[in-house]
């Protein structure tokens, strides 16, 4: 069997500024029960410009054009510390528009559900035609766009707009009359989710130079739901995605976990490859709309800008083992069971040093711990602290009490095997995986030898069951050695010799072999 | 404290009467302790649950405050490690600053 590694790693953001309003929850609250509100009309000042997202530190480290320890060396607060050279195209993704973002919607749209002005549509094309990843062909199918009048007349029968700035530039209707599964807004929200997803596919297979019909299967991992009313949630946007990015010697599946999904893709994958079922297997999420501005209150009422302004997409490809790239550890995967409990004790223990003690490891033998990234500059004006800080003084603490590390040196563990978050509070996207890139890497590079990759889901937000969730894996430095893959066993070379010796013997007997 | 639980503390004491509930808090930042433990004894703060304007006045403690009420293994196998994180201090300070001003219900 071959051992999964981690062959590539996309990420994308996608600032959407007009689509905070409508489509955040946050606002969409706001605007239903109390729509004059002071919040609402303040928010559009702290709205940031594209050029201003680019040039934000946390962004470039999420794109790849610097790795997340470099976030220390930048002072806070980073949205007033921008990097002047920053670049939307990162050695491991992009920053995407909202104009471009809209286009690619309509490409994603296999049922006509979205129209876009018509010379809205021709700046479009001009634009994307410069860009690598988009094929001609692709470009092809936006074809001709609509009048404005027949966009306006569709939003007063109930589509959903789309606007750059206050100018009304599209719409996405619904795809059923009565279906409460498949309104305007919800195909607004799975058709953000695919677009975004094959905007991270894309990215993976082009920026990794994987031919596309190499990908053998896809599992889907982002937090949207897609299905009628007879079928709620059912999928499958991994096959969707598949299909728009040109995998097309793929079929795939929907993994769904709350904000752990991604890690429990990543687990899944890995099987899937050292199995030997596929020899390729993307990961891949798109963004969820209803997360912009999440915490927008917050940040409006303590004079930060909206920096819930973006969606987020990634997608990771494990194949077999290439001699090169980092491996995937399928035998040290930790997990947080039903009878694990609930207490951040025993969720930690369950996480990262259980896994570690099966194998004779320390809490120090892993270089590197990606747990929850969000960005911390996000999360601390809302009163929910920094997040991977909080996780590493736990893991620190845990280390301390095994001893594996002294007390005293809990400060120095967590600048070393930490480090600061710097991804999008989108679900499903700051867990864990926002790091297997760079890992990649740093593991590459010499940097380091091992990371452990954590995804944690709150569970009981679904009303369900009160359980959280969690897994972890560990990636490591690929020695480059041959495997036993196709070797055969002891019994195997006995039976091999015995039938052998069995030929011989029946050529001695007859003169022929039998 | 979210409207779902203080509805829960409600009704609990109703039942049972408020001086026979204690409610036993277990978050990790100082200014959130104070604010469920004020909530259980003022009244919602927020003015938005179940407890807004309702002073039930009932004993409140941090998990931390009970440290030697709980057999030591199990202390410290729940909570021994988030000890070592947490700003232990400001969280007793803060609860027992609240529970002193506005709890009837202290032994």
């Amino acid at each position: 069997m071959s051992a999964p590694v981690v062959r590539g790693a996309a990420y994308i953001l996608v600032h959407t500024p007009d689509m905070i309003m409508r489509y955040g929850t946050t606002c969409a609250l706001e605007h239903e029960a109390n729509p004059e509100s002071e919040f609402l009309k303040k928010l559009p000042e702290y709205v940031r410009s594209y050029e201003e997202v680019v040039k934000y530190a946390p962004n470039q480290a999420y794109i790849g054009n610097i790795l997340p320890d470099i976030l220390n060396t930048i002072e806070k607060p980073w949205y007033k510390n921008l990097i002047q050279a920053a670049d939307a195209e990162g050695k491991m993704g992009e920053i995407v528009s909202q104009d471009e973002f809209y286009a690619a919607i309509k490409l994603s749209d296999a049922l006509d559900l979205v129209a876009l002005e018509k010379d809205f549509l021709i700046e479009i094309k001009a634009k994307l035609a410069k860009k690598s990843l988009y094929t001609e062909a692709e470009l092809a199918k936006l074809k001709e766009g609509s009048e404005l009048s027949e966009i306006e007349s569709k939003v007063r029968g109930g589509a959903e707009p789309l606007y750059m700035g206050s100018k009304l530039v599209g719409c996405v209707k619904a795809a059923h009359d009565k279906d409460k599964n498949l309104t305007a807004h919800i195909m607004v929200e799975n058709l953000v989710t695919k677009a975004s997803g094959v905007i991270a596919l894309k990215n993976l297979i082009y920026r990794n130079n994987i031919p596309a019909d190499s990908i053998e299967y896809v599992i889907e991992c982002s937090e949207e739901a897609c299905g009628d009313m007879n079928q709620r949630g059912v999928g499958n946007f991994a096959k969707a995605i598949c299909e728009v990015a040109g995998a097309t010697g793929a079929t795939g599946s929907d993994t769904r976990g709350f904000c752990a999904a991604p890690a429990h893709a990543l687990i899944n994958a890995a099987a899937l490859v050292k199995a030997g079922v596929y020899k390729s297997v993307a990961i891949v999420a798109g963004g969820a709309t209803a997360k912009l501005g999440m915490n927008a209150r917050d940040h409006v009422n303590k004079g930060v800008p909206v920096l819930e302004d973006c969606l987020g997409g990634f997608a990771v490809l494990v194949t077999e083992n290439d001699g090169i790239s980092p491996v995937l550890r399928t035998d040290i995967v930790g997990r947080h069971t039903v009878g694990t409990g609930s207490s951040p004790q025993a969720v930690m223990e369950s996480l990262i040093t259980k896994p570690l003690d099966k194998v004779g490891m320390k809490i120090t033998d892993i270089d590197k711990y990606s747990v929850e990234m969000q960005n911390p500059e996000i999360t601390e004006p809302a009163g929910a602290g920094n997040v991977p800080l909080a996780n590493y003084k736990m893991i620190a603490a845990l280390g301390a009490k095994r001893g594996d590390i002294d007390k005293t040196s809990m400060p120095s563990f967590i600048k070393e095997h930490g480090m600061p978050g710097f991804a999008p509070t989108q679900g499903h996207i700051p867990s864990g995986v926002p790091y297997v890139g760079a890992a990649r890497e740093m593991i590459m590079s010499g940097a380091i030898e091992r990371a452990m990759i954590v995804g944690k889901g709150s569970l009981f937000l679904g009303r369900m069951t009160n359980q959280f969730d969690g897994v972890s894996i560990i990636m490591e430095k690929n020695t480059g050695r041959e495997e036993s893959t196709g070797a055969v066993s002891k019994e195997e070379v006995k039976e091999m010799v015995a039938e052998a010796m069995k030929d011989f013997a029946s050529f001695l007997l007859n003169g022929k072999q039998g | 404290m979210d409207l779902e639980n203080q509805k829960r503390v409600l009704d609990l004491s109703e039942k049972y009467g408020k001086e026979n509930v204690v409610v036993i808090i277990g978050t990790s930042e100082a200014e959130s302790a104070g604010l469920t433990a004020e909530t259980v004894t003022a009244g919602d703060p927020t003015y938005a649950g179940p407890l807004a304007g309702v002073s039930l006045g009932l004993g409140v403690y941090h998990a931390f405050e009970l440290k030697d009420q709980i057999d030591a293994n199990v202390y410290d196998e729940q909570c021994g490690m988030m000890e070592m994180v947490l700003d232990v201090d400001a969280i007793i300070k803060e609860v027992s600053s609240i529970r002193d001003q506005y709890s009837q219900y202290k032994d």
